[in-house]
């Protein structure tokens, strides 16, 4: 009874919301997957269990592989992009530049920003209409004489996914700055002092000593950018809409359910999006937890 | 088990809809005190013309409270992910409009819709309407939407200065007199020789050429089940497509298709293929003059047919306030409704009883009603008359990989798969 008294009340409050969050989220999950392995093709039909047959047909889909590179491309594009940008900025934010409060406020305005908002400036930015017609950033190259520069932006058959990464970096290189400016903040001063006593060049110190420490920071970030860009969606609506070029898995399924309305498919697509996060983000909750208990906590 | 589910999932969604203010309208059983309609007329003319229906409503049933459930953005797209929850969770609206045709036979065979062959022989619409519309809106046989309005997909505009400095006579007739033009204002002038934009526009300009290939019946051929699109026929018609889109302009996946349009009017492209509202757009919202700043003509090798798409209003199965609803269907399809809402919306009446009188302001709606009485009539393929939603998106996802790729082959299989998927 006396236990009872200790965990009850923890548990009542807790109760509600693992409630919620099992039905909605989990439940909603397995409801999903059930439909994946079901041949639900049309809203009345009931749907007999097929294994996994809606996950093998889906790859011989040209739409499917085409929007699965597509999501490949706008990844390691906005990945990597984000990743380098918001480094340097946190790295050059770190040596002490003036007006650093200002700048980091600059820097991490644009995550306040939808990614609606984003792409619609985008959209307008990166207009594909050549050098005589041209606006946004087309109508600034041609006007300082770089004509070369003047190219397809997202309409491009080769580069147009990675030339939609660049409003998702612009967006989000300053959060990553703040993540990696608190990680250099947060390695000792003592630490990079005593190399520096050791004789360390200052390149050296961040190289060995810095960079190191931030392997935590680096894989947060990595977990968010991730797990953003492969379910992107509104931002790829606001700069091209839905068109084939830009196609993504998300608008895929958005389209199997909502327009071509068949369930079965538009659950097969929706499994291999949260798959695919998963794989990024299950390695990191082992890593976290892995970590948390060594450390005894 | 599974029947557990969807009380849950229905359950689910009414609460979302009642707190985002979409629900109404079900709560006091089948009273007929309210009719709730649902469309995606939030803007422009087409809520003008809804206005105008409901006030003529509201005048003539006073004890029938309108509850204008209308649902913005996307032309459609929100509302009809709106209006599959409450369809699915047993919650319909007492009419709900959508485009006439086979984009409507998922909902009928979803079993959402009733048929209304009783409706339409009680008020004598199998006579009002085309012959050749019935047929084509039938399924297996019944009915199950009343059409307000009627669209014309196939309508080629042009800028007539731009055509003159060309030296270009007037509107082409037939496809290759039209890449003869187009290559000629290629080479004469420094404007776009057709402008085109966003993927769907590219699908709006492949069903005019389909049409000026074929013909009106080899043209509708194509959209029976099975139908065989490997035939050489085809494979011409593609390759004029091919070659009519190497004249448009590089960056039209950036446009939707009022900018594409609007190119033609301010003299920056010479033509532009777009359906009827297109009139709409030039004259009211950028206070163009018909006959100068713009010019229409059948899409090339189209003329005397008709490419029709319509909006129209359905009984749902269940609606609460059923007799409601029918005295609201009977108004959209009476010859006065479709005459309030039709000159405002900037379409012509379904029905080709309708006062010329009062479409008289606009040269282009006069000619479009006469047109309407005589031409043969061929469905829109892309504005959902002809194939339901699956055919018709796997016709756009062969033409998105084709713009692409540029491999006609790949198209015209993967069109003729379409077609017997």
């Amino acid at each position: 009874m006396r236990r009872a008294r200790t965990w009850l009340p923890g548990l009542l409050l807790v109760s509600p919301s693992i409630i919620l969050i099992g039905v909605f989220v989990y439940g909603m999950i397995g409801w999903n997957f059930q439909l994946a392995l079901s041949d639900k093709h049309k809203p009345i039909q009931d749907g007999a269990f097929v294994g996994l047959a809606n996950f093998i047909d889906l790859w011989s889909e040209p739409r499917w592989t085409n929007a699965v590179g597509n999501a490949i491309v706008f990844t390691v594009v906005f990945v990597g992009g984000a990743l380098v940008l918001g480094w340097l900025l946190g790295l050059l934010l770190d040596k002490g530049i003036k007006g650093e409060a200002a700048l980091r406020t600059i820097y991490l305005a644009p995550m306040a920003v939808s990614f609606i908002a984003t792409g619609l400036v985008w959209r307008w930015l990166m207009n594909p209409a050549p050098a005589e017609r041209a606006t946004g950033l087309n109508a600034l190259f041609a006007n300082l004489g770089l004509d070369s520069l003047v190219n397809d932006w997202w309409t491009s058959p080769d580069f147009g996914m990675a030339a939609m990464g660049l409003p998702a970096i612009w967006q989000l290189s300053g959060y990553i700055m703040a993540l990696f400016l608190a990680g250099f903040r947060g390695v000792p001063e003592d630490l990079r002092e005593a190399a520096r006593v050791d004789g360390c060049s200052e390149w050296q110190v961040y190289w060995k000593v810095v960079i190191p420490q931030l392997r935590p920071v680096l894989l947060s970030a990595v977990i968010i950018l991730g797990h953003m860009s492969l379910k992107v969606f509104d931002l790829i609506i606001a700069v091209a809409g839905k068109q084939i070029i830009t196609d993504v898995p998300a608008i895929f399924m958005f389209d199997m359910v909502f327009e071509v309305r068949d369930p079965a498919k538009g659950a097969t697509i929706a499994s291999y999006m949260l798959l695919a996060v998963a794989a990024v983000v299950i390695p990191y909750l082992i890593w976290t937890i892995r970590k948390e208990r060594s450390e005894g906590r | 088990m599974r029947a557990r589910w969807k009380v849950a999932g229905a359950a689910a969604l009414t609460g979302v809809l009642a707190a985002t203010g979409c629900g109404g309208g079900g709560g006091d059983g089948g009273g007929n005190t309210q009719v709730e309609v649902f469309s995606w007329w939030t803007g422009g003319g087409e809520e003008a013309g809804l206005n105008a229906l409901i006030e003529k409503f509201q005048e003539d049933n006073p004890d029938i409270e309108f509850v204008n459930a209308a649902v913005a953005g996307g032309s459609g797209t929100n509302a009809q992910a709106v209006l599959e929850g409450r369809l699915q969770s047993q919650d319909p609206p007492d009419s709900f409009q959508g485009h006439a045709g086979a984009e409507l036979q998922d909902y009928i065979e979803a079993g959402y819709l009733q048929p209304l062959d009783d409706f339409y022989d009680e008020h004598g619409l199998r006579e009002a309407y085309p012959e050749q519309l019935i047929d084509q809106i039938s399924y297996d046989g019944s009915i199950y939407s009343v059409p307000v309005n009627v669209h014309r997909s196939n309508v080629l505009w042009y800028n007539p200065s731009v055509l003159d400095e060309a030296g270009v006579d007037g509107a082409p007739e037939t496809l290759d007199e039209f890449i003869d033009d187009l290559r000629t204002i290629e080479e004469e002038t420094d404007v776009i020789p057709l402008a085109v934009g966003a993927q769907w526009t590219v699908d709006h300009l492949l069903e005019s050429v389909l049409l000026g290939e074929l013909g009106v019946e080899a043209y509708n051929a194509l959209w029976e089940p099975g139908a065989d699109w490997s035939t050489p026929e085809v494979q011409t018609a593609l390759e004029r497509f091919d070659e009519i889109l190497q004249y448009s302009q590089e960056e039209s996946a950036s446009e939707d298709w009022q900018e594409a349009s609007k190119r033609v009017v301010d003299g920056e492209a010479a033509f532009n293929i777009m359906g009827d509202w297109a009139a709409g757009y030039f004259v009211n919202d950028l206070g163009m003059t018909e006959g100068e700043d713009f010019a229409w003509a059948p899409s090339p090798g189209t003329d005397g047919a008709y490419m029709w798409l319509s909006d129209s209003f359905t009984l749902p199965e269940g609606a609460p306030n059923q007799e409601a609803a029918l005295t609201w269907l009977e108004l959209v399809s009476s010859q006065e409704g479709q005459d309030i809402f039709n000159p405002l919306k900037g379409s012509i009446p379904a029905r080709t009883d309708g006062d010329p009188a009062r479409y008289a302001d606009s040269q282009y709606l006069t000619e479009a009603m006469e047109q309407w009485k005589s031409d043969e009539l061929a469905g829109s393929f892309w504005h959902g008359v002809t194939v339901n939603n699956r055919w018709k998106s796997d016709i756009d996802t062969a033409l998105g990989l084709y713009l692409q790729d540029g491999d006609l082959d790949t198209l015209q299989g993967a069109l003729d798969s379409a077609a017997q998927a």
